[in-house]
């Protein structure tokens, strides 16, 4: 895997010809866990579909990378839907990328990779029947596959139970480190908990705020974190007024 | 068990009404022949109702082939480019706003008295359900397994052959439900205008010789071919899903 870019978003963020913020400018540092948050509708995903070259309509802000290579290709998705594919095993699931693209997947990779995410000797099995914290780790495989330096995370813990979604943030924090990593979110806790810059993004641009103390991720008891938790809960409220 | 036996006593008491109306000479055996009388025609003429089978059953299963085969193509073709989509939608719309009877004659005089225009009847009726139910499925495939595709680098061909396509297949397999059905009167259509083989040349030809009771047995084999076809596909439809690993009665996966 090459050396993760920092990532610069410059221009209005724009869905269905309609601006979305005013023009932004926001810095995403290399090999940090950046976490976006906002109402509703304010531009996130829009954001990462930016990012993962999704979207290009006119006039929409783009994306610089630090070494002036193009991001999108370096760029992995992972959304709160798994969106695994209930025709290919989890061996197939996890091999998708070079599937598509018509080269042999690294013998064995999927396997340990299914491993790694705690989903050991179920290589063979469909996606029919496992439950959401289950589909989210073999997404997680998927995207682990892929080798690449960003990794574009969509509210993926969104629509797990609060136990399992504080085990998937230490799961993803173990295995994404190192990588230039936004993640979407709507949940304050996680912000508190996995970001090394939380930015917050409205109708009236975008905020950067301080991160809490210490390395992520952090304690589910730590005293920084919880007190990071409210000043954002404080900051998104004022928003939603 | 129970539920078999629910749903047959309805045919056998029509039957039985049958029976008893015309034993009791409720009309002439050349206008209404007694189930049983048809029966005993039916045994006697096995052979000739098996030769004739046979040729209508080839004639629907050649053309449940072709149609499947063409319908599956045109839906690929449409899906991969607009311009194709374009120019074969009306060619599409046409081919189910025809009503293929009327073509029977004219697809007899240019391919003469065999199998190929009772073959071409029942391509032209399979060919629409087929491809208008797999293009919708093509188009309707989750947006997400898309854009998770395009993320991962996948060319367009790719998407179509290996999201696109086997996303489609539940809508592929209620097209071809419905082509199973309608495949024999494609043939028997193609069999009445001109012919000298099949299950509808025979009751043609029943009829024009008062021979009511061969008519009806044929019409009796035509129905049970009609429905062994309908329940073959079925469940090599189901089968082939299962395998897919869709959920019974599921038309989007995930």
């Amino acid at each position: 895997m090459s050396a993760p870019p920092g990532l610069t978003l410059r221009g209005a963020l724009r869905a269905g010809g309609r601006a979305l913020t005013p023009p932004l400018e926001i810095a995403f540092p290399a090999g940090a866990w950046s976490c976006l948050l906002g109402p509703s509708g304010a531009g996130k995903s829009t954001l990462l579909r930016v990012i993962a070259g999704l979207d290009d309509q006119p006039g929409q802000a783009r994306i610089a990378a630090s070494d002036g290579a193009p991001a999108a290709p370096r760029a992995a998705l992972m959304a709160q839907e798994a969106a695994l594919l209930p025709w290919l095993d989890l061996r197939g699931n996890v091999e998708l990328g070079p599937r598509l693209r018509g080269v042999p997947p690294p013998p064995g990779r999927a396997d340990s990779l299914l491993a790694a995410v705690g989903m050991a000797g179920m290589a063979r099995r469909r996606p029919r029947g496992l439950s959401g914290g289950q589909r989210q780790r073999v997404a997680l495989a998927r995207l682990l596959m892929e080798e690449r330096p960003i990794a574009l995370l969509d509210e993926p813990f969104s629509a797990l139970d609060a136990g399992l979604r504080a085990r998937m943030q230490e799961l993803a924090a173990r295995l994404l480190a190192g990588r230039t990593v936004i993640m979407v979110t709507h949940d304050a806790a996680e912000a508190a908990r996995m970001a090394d810059r939380i930015i917050l993004l409205g109708a009236e641009g975008a905020r950067t705020l301080a991160p809490p103390p210490g390395r992520p991720p952090r304690p589910l008891d730590d005293p920084g974190a919880l007190r990071a938790q409210a000043a954002l809960l404080r900051a998104m409220r004022a928003m939603a007024a | 068990m129970r539920a078999g036996l629910a749903r047959a006593l309805p045919a056998c008491a029509g039957l039985g009404l049958w029976e008893a109306a015309a034993r009791l000479g409720a009309a002439p055996p050349y206008i209404l022949p007694a189930p049983s009388r048809v029966a005993q025609t039916a045994w006697r003429a096995r052979a000739l109702l098996a030769e004739h089978a046979a040729a209508t059953a080839a004639e629907i299963l050649a053309g449940l082939a072709i149609g499947a085969a063409l319908g599956i193509g045109a839906a690929l073709a449409m899906a991969a480019s607009r311009p194709l989509e374009r120019a074969l939608r009306p060619a599409l719309t046409v081919s189910q706003a025809l009503p293929v009877f009327a073509l029977a004659p004219m697809l007899t005089l240019w391919m003469g008295y065999g199998m190929a225009p009772k073959i071409a009847m029942a391509v032209l009726i399979i060919f629409f359900p087929v491809a208008s139910a797999f293009h919708d499925g093509l188009r309707g495939a989750d947006p997400a397994w898309i854009e998770l595709a395009r993320n991962l680098g996948a060319r367009p061909g790719a998407i179509l052959l290996r999201i696109r396509a086997p996303a489609a297949a539940p809508h592929l397999a209620a097209g071809l439900r419905i082509a199973a059905t309608t495949a024999p009167i494609g043939a028997v259509v193609g069999e009445w205008v001109g012919s000298g083989r099949g299950l509808g040349y025979l009751m043609l030809l029943a009829n024009g010789r008062a021979q009511t009771d061969l008519m009806f047995a044929a019409l009796a084999v035509l129905a049970a071919l009609a429905l062994a076809l309908r329940a073959g596909v079925e469940a090599a439809c189901a089968a082939a899903l299962a395998r897919l690993g869709f959920a019974p009665g599921e038309t989007t996966g995930d």
